[in-house]
């Protein structure tokens, strides 16, 4: 039977390389240069722009007719369920962490606070883009307000949703932290957040991908490392599906 | 002085060894969203101008559907293709290998010119695969190393938000973020068309001394006749 050996040799063959791929990809010299890579892909960005830099912003008549949902799109807590019926009234968001000053916001004290308005482009990690305007105040304002202490190196975002079993985090570093289009947004094209896009405060780092934009956003935390905290990779996709840290690409 | 020059040796080598990673690795991105959009935005498949076929795991770095992966070996031999051709247009400049060996004259634009290398190159042409490249290789390569490649690179870099602040004006001018996607994807094709036509050309042609010229350099001849 030549062909059927001759079928076996070639998906051996193929096979083979692939196997040794994988297992390249996931530990040893590939894993740390994939790590490398992506570190001089942020060096480069952090290089030929400045650190405040900011991403495009449109104009109204450029949005798009919607701005699609990924990820979680409904919340099944009880929880957040009575939060919605009662129009997010009481939902509370936490600063603390290496802060001086922990806080304690409610939606009213977010909502008093100076508000950035800005119509920027969502790129999802997928390929594809909306355009939209969001509203909220920066978020270099509340790590001010709370006083981040020395050795603070990472902001991380808690989050009320649950995909896979996990919770869902998410976090950065204090350039993008205190970059000025970082803002906790709690309105889209002038009206509160949809359940789909993150109801009722998200995150926008609006210079790396969706994924990055923590949504149903309850705490923000500044820590010196994130290595204890869930999976120790950064985030809900960095640790579940090794996804990489550093979304600018 | 050899046909091949030790920098276009090495950088031809490298570069087909990075454009296959990046090539099979896109593939499997491409899987993520499989539909194109021209502008700034698109993510309503009714929007899209064109929605590709699933690309069939044999055909993926890895040979499974896994985004995360394929980005971490496409976003890395990224900077081998990018670096690489920059070191050969910068090789090409210095040395004069482009002037000499791509760069066309006016007469090599000829339909007659054209004519003849292609008429060279039909079954009893007696085409001579020493000389010095004819006008529609001049021609074919100038397109891959001034269009096609440095249109992978701008196009790529286009697409990476964290880029793209550093140069808005480029995405502005690939006519918005999904454009430049859907540039992305038409150029790779385009250089996957020329790689098919670029193994064709060397497999009917002395295959096995075109390849061994590529590694040990080979000997130059020139052209005799004006």
């Amino acid at each position: 039977m030549p062909d059927i050996k001759r079928r076996t040799l070639l998906a051996g063959m193929v096979a083979m390389p692939a196997a040794a791929c994988s297992e390249l990809a996931e530990t040893g010299p590939a894993g740390d240069l994939f790590d490398a890579a992506e570190d001089w892909h942020r060096s480069a960005h952090r290089t030929l722009a400045s650190r405040q830099a900011l991403a495009p912003e449109y104009a109204a008549d450029e949005r798009s007719p919607d701005i699609r949902g990924n990820g979680t799109l409904k919340v099944e807590t009880a929880e957040y369920r009575a939060h919605e019926a009662n129009g997010f009234a009481d939902w509370r968001l936490s600063v603390g962490g290496l802060v001086d000053n922990p806080l304690s916001l409610s939606m009213a004290d977010l909502r008093a606070l100076p508000q950035r308005t800005q119509i920027t482009r969502h790129d999802c990690v997928e390929g594809w883009s909306a355009i939209a305007e969001w509203s909220g105040p920066q978020l270099s304002a509340l790590l001010d307000t709370a006083k981040v202490r020395e050795g603070a190196n990472f902001i991380v975002f808690r989050c009320a949703d649950v995909l896979y079993g996990r919770d869902y985090y998410e976090s950065v570093d204090m350039v993008d932290a205190y970059h000025p289009q970082t803002i906790i947004a709690h309105e889209l094209n002038g009206a509160p957040l949809p359940e789909k896009n993150g109801a009722p405060l998200r995150m926008r780092i609006e210079r790396q991908l969706g994924y990055k934009h923590a949504k149903y956003l309850t705490a923000i935390e500044a820590v010196a490392s994130f290595d204890e905290i869930y999976g120790g990779k950064g985030g809900f996709w960095e640790d579940i599906g090794d996804y990489q840290w550093y979304a600018g690409i | 002085m050899r046909r091949h020059s030790i920098v276009t040796r090495i950088w031809h080598w490298i570069n087909a060894a990075a454009l296959v990673v990046l090539f099979m690795s896109g593939l499997n991105i491409s899987n993520a969203h499989r539909h194109l959009y021209w502008g700034n935005y698109g993510f309503d498949p009714a929007d899209a101008w064109m929605t590709v076929m699933r690309f069939p795991a044999w055909t993926t770095i890895p040979q499974r559907y896994d985004l995360a992966e394929a980005r971490d070996w496409h976003n890395t031999s990224a900077w081998v293709f990018a670096l690489g051709l920059l070191v050969m247009w910068v090789a090409s400049v210095i040395t004069r290998h482009f002037w000499r060996d791509i760069a066309t004259q006016r007469s090599d634009w000829s339909l007659r010119a054209l004519a003849k290398a292609v008429r060279e190159h039909l079954p009893g042409g007696g085409a001579d695969h020493d000389r010095p490249y004819n006008p529609v290789q001049r021609i074919t390569y100038g397109i891959v190393l001034g269009i096609f490649l440095p249109m992978m690179v701008f196009t790529g870099l286009a697409i990476s938000p964290g880029f793209e602040v550093a140069a808005p004006w480029m995405v502005d001018l690939l006519g918005g973020r999904q454009s430049a996607r859907s540039l992305h994807f038409i150029f790779a094709w385009a250089l996957f068309a020329f790689f098919v036509v670029h193994i064709v050309m060397v497999l009917t042609s002395k295959p096995l001394k075109q390849i061994t010229r590529m590694i040990t350099g080979g000997a130059r001849k020139e052209s005799t006749v004006a």
